[in-house]
């Protein structure tokens, strides 16, 4: 399976050897050229998804008004879905549910798992490339195929899929558009995308390791990538299979999904009946479960590397990481049913899921510890990754700790599809997962290009992030606790046609003060600032390619892991002759070394006292 | 550098690179037929009492085919050791054999699904049900073949309930007066008596939606592996002169497939044909 035979060509042959433009950077095999293919792209999907939701911002701020600016230009696309250049609520229901997938299916998993993955992974386990180059290749390509499939769908008749980025039957299958085939069919490329990926990491991780490189000589982002790999290669699968049945249901006439007696617009919906609806809700979220974690373990990955990095210490706990990111990836699968406490499937199993979910809140919690724990008594360089990470505990801290009313089921009753899940579920992955990604490609950066993002530009992207984000993710916690329900096009302003005599608003739940509507302006407000704070982020990315200050080192943060034990960039193949890891991956501050770290692949001094970071295994 | 452990076996895990890969991508793929098994549970489980159908498939076709699938899974296994012995020759002809077998198996699988889709249903107006396969069709009328196991009076496995739920005796009526005693006979309906009108395919109930989508799936794999296979049988067996060792391992991650495909199959026969 590889392009690499066993004649024995060099690598001075292999550098000589070129293979020109289109081999080079869009049909490449190269690991280091594929994790920036998917960097870049995902990076785009992730704006583009933002922006999805800053024209639906703008809808439940001030319903029924035309979008300033781009208004005329999505009428002119989408045609009488947005007449006038107002937002109707097919369309809005069409970007809520490509917003969700957008942002999972193309954006933050492939940025977590595929590009930094691809990246980093072989360089700092001491890799040549991953263990199946074209499989890798492969895996972009289809993933390319299922974003762009997903693209068109927004161009079709009726608009892309609008049943929620959970594609909930019978809904999903009786909207008048083909935009759920589009979905069904792409999702099907993303996933065949992932598994490609996720058996081309673990293949390499375990075969691949450098010599020395024991499983506990491994820094904590392969590991996290190990058990996201699993997580991968065993949870989609089901949702694949789910996929195909919802497709049936909608090409082949069968009834997977479909109740008996469905009705369409109060007529007998012409199929043979017999399906169960909840059948798809327990195969999405035995997905869409370990999907979250997908997000999350990366990101923490990303998390440990710079964490030890910046506090010059080695990580507290090593082992209690690797165990408790195992103890999340075996947990992760008997969780996924806390997602439908209200599906009526019955108490007792809302005990069993309840009780999981709470256990599984245990080892999320040793990880965030670790994270913190290690911070302490270190001399901590704030530069611009670090700040990201530092943010990244207390606001995954938030994330975390406002799930747990969620997961238990009492609760759950109210705060079910409110705005306090949307709050709850965006601190973990956009202050989270999202902060961790943007610290990763700051770290990272001067690898592969050799130059460094402005670290000014990068303060200012940092600050007014954080300012932004959780102006727009607090007031919603607020909201889903007044009993705001989340899938509303108007945000909400339908309840305000019965505003009592006292000036409050009748609601199902209860009165609300009017505050709670009011929030959607400051909120959307906030989320147009968001969106300007990334300007200063793409703006860098791009300029300082060229013009950012030069690395005057391999290693220009001083690290001990192996990927900075390399040319600069890293030429294919990687390293110029066989790494050997001769210790734990954060020897910093060693005692009695000659520096403040000790990289992984630096032989002992003999007869140097040396207090060994991690046993062998 | 180049990536190790490309056909030798690394020493602390014992294995080369794509055998890791085979076992890890087997996993996945047991997790997506272990999903549409789930499904199958379910949807059995939840069907209303007696609407679940039995015994529509050809038990005795279903198991000339799991024997030919088990015997191309004997022959794959032959043809890998053929080539650890050195036998060139043999293998040609083991793997030969495996890629008829699973031409056999599709060739079989497709006269089932031409049986199921011109096998018809036909409710009338008057609520009763005549079933059978179709023999010919026009404007005005249309001919289907009613088979009898038994006499009129024996319940056809193959008819369960008419639409509304209750048994169905109309097409035995309609037999009747052709032919008392006879086990095979044509009715013909007039358009104008029929109200809905339904082959057997994946539409008409959950039993075959499920059946389809799950044989459909697996006869993708079986013809995916076995234009591997046909492909190190033909053009890809030339590496056995330059690399014979990365040949071999090439026809085990092959065969390592095939037997996955085949096991599959041994857990649908009987739960699509005998339960």
């Amino acid at each position: 399976m590889q392009h690499t035979t066993t004649t024995h060509t060099s690598a001075a042959a292999h550098a000589h050897h070129d293979p020109g433009f289109w081999r080079t950077y869009i049909f490449s095999t190269d690991h280091k050229v594929i994790g920036i293919q998917y960097a870049v792209t995902s990076l785009a999907f992730m704006f583009f998804g933002f922006f999805l939701m800053i024209l639906m911002r703008w809808q439940l701020a001030w319903p029924g008004q035309p979008i300033p600016v781009f208004g005329g230009i999505l009428q002119k696309i989408v045609g009488d879905m947005a007449a006038g250049g107002v937002m109707t609520s097919d369309l809005y229901n069409s970007f809520g549910a490509m917003h969700g997938t957008i942002m999972i299916f193309l954006g933050v998993v492939p940025m977590a798992f595929a590009a930094f993955g691809n990246y980093v992974v072989p360089l700092q386990i001491g890799a040549p490339d991953m263990a199946f180059p074209r499989i890798n290749m492969a895996s972009y390509q289809s993933f390319v195929i299922g974003g762009i499939i997903l693209m068109i769908s927004f161009f079709i008749p009726g608009g892309a899929a609008q049943a929620g980025w959970t594609s909930y039957p019978p809904l999903a299958s009786i909207i008048p558009t083909n935009g759920q085939t589009f979905w069904l069919v792409g999702m099907v490329f993303v996933i065949t995308s992932s598994l490609l990926g996720s058996v081309n990491f673990l293949a390499t991780i375990i075969q691949l390791r450098a010599p020395g490189m024991t499983w506990m000589r491994m820094p904590f982002f392969v590991w996290a990538q190990f058990v996201t790999g699993f997580l991968l290669l065993l949870a989609f699968p089901p949702l694949e299979a789910a996929a195909i049945m919802q497709l049936m249901d909608k090409v082949a006439g069968t009834s997977f999904f479909l109740p008996t007696g469905l009705l369409v617009s109060d007529q007998l919906a012409p199929i043979s009946g017999g399906g169960s609806p909840l059948l798809w809700q327990h195969l999405f979220w035995f997905l869409g479960h370990p999907e979250v974690y997908v997000l999350i373990l990366p990101a923490m990955g990303i998390v440990c590397e710079i964490i030890c990095n910046n506090t010059r210490k080695p990580i507290w706990g090593y082992r209690s990481l690797v165990y408790s990111s195992m103890a999340i990836g075996f947990l992760s699968f008997i969780v996924w049913a806390h997602h439908m406490y209200l599906t009526g499937m019955g108490t007792a199993i809302s005990t069993f899921f309840q009780t999981t979910t709470m256990i599984i809140s245990i080892p999320s919690v040793i990880i965030l510890t670790v994270f913190f724990i290690t911070l302490w008594g270190g001399s901590i360089r704030f530069n611009t990754p670090m700040l990201f990470v530092l943010a990244f505990l207390p606001m995954f801290g938030i994330g975390g700790l406002t799930g747990l009313p969620l997961g238990l089921a009492y609760a759950d009753l109210h705060l079910h599809d409110t705005y306090y899940v949307i709050a709850h579920f965006h601190y973990i992955v956009a202050p989270g997962t999202i902060f961790a990604l943007f610290a990763g490609v700051y770290y990272w950066y001067p690898k592969a290009t050799g130059r460094f993002m402005s670290e000014f530009w990068g303060k200012v992207h940092f600050w007014t992030s954080l300012f932004f984000i959780n102006l727009v993710f607090q007031p919603m916690f607020a909201q889903g606790m007044a009993g705001m329900l989340r899938r509303m096009s108007d945000g909400g302003a339908f309840y305000g046609e019965s505003v009592d005599a006292s000036g409050a608003m009748a609601n199902v739940i209860g009165a609300w003060p009017a505050s709670v509507i009011q929030s959607n302006i400051t909120i959307s407000i906030a989320a147009f600032g968001l969106a300007l704070a990334q300007i200063p982020f793409i703006v860098n990315f791009f300029v300082s390619m060229h013009n950012g200050k030069k690395v005057e080192s391999d290693n220009p943060w001083q690290a001990t892991t192996l990927e900075w034990q390399t040319p600069t960039p890293p030429p294919h193949g990687n390293f110029v002759g066989q790494p050997v890891a001769y210790r734990g991956p954060y020897e910093y501050s060693v005692p009695g070394a000659a520096g403040d770290f000790v990289p992984q692949n630096q032989p002992d001094a003999p007869g140097a006292p040396r207090k060994p970071a991690s046993a062998k295994h | 550098m180049e990536i190790p452990y490309t056909v030798h076996e690394r020493e602390d895990t014992g294995l080369y690179n794509a055998k890791v890969g085979i076992w890890l991508f087997l996993a996945s793929e047991v997790m997506l037929f272990g999903a549409l098994f789930s499904a199958y549970i379910l949807l059995r489980v939840g069907a209303s009492p007696g609407a679940w159908p039995t015994g529509l498939l050809n038990v005795p076709i279903g198991t000339v085919n799991t024997i030919v699938l088990i015997t191309s899974s004997i022959t794959v296994v032959m043809a890998w050791a053929s080539l650890k012995m050195n036998q060139f020759g043999k293998f040609k002809m083991y793997q030969t054999i495996t890629v008829l077998c699973a031409l056999m198996f599709c060739g079989i699988k497709s006269y089932e699904y031409y049986d199921k889709f011109t096998h018809y249903e036909i409710i009338k107006h008057d609520g009763t049900v005549v079933d059978g396969h179709l023999v010919s069709q026009n404007t005005n009328e249309v001919v289907l073949h009613v088979s009898h196991k038994a006499t009129g009076a024996a319940t056809h496995g193959k008819e369960e309930h008419n639409a509304a739920g209750q048994p169905k005796d109309s097409a035995k009526n309609e037999s009747a007066s052709h032919a008392a005693g006879g086990h095979h006979d044509e009715v013909r309906v007039p358009r104008s008596e029929i109200r809905k009108m339904e082959n057997y395919g994946p539409w008409h109930n959950t039993y075959l939606a499920i059946y389809f989508t799950l044989t459909g799936l697996h006869a993708l794999h079986v013809i995916g592996g076995a234009a591997v296979i046909a492909y190190l049988l033909g053009p890809g067996s030339k590496m056995w002169k330059t690399e014979p060792e990365r040949f071999t391992n090439r026809i085990e991650v092959s065969g390592l497939f095939w037997h996955f495909v085949d096991l599959v199959w041994i857990f649908l026969f009987p739960v699509l044909y005998l339960l």
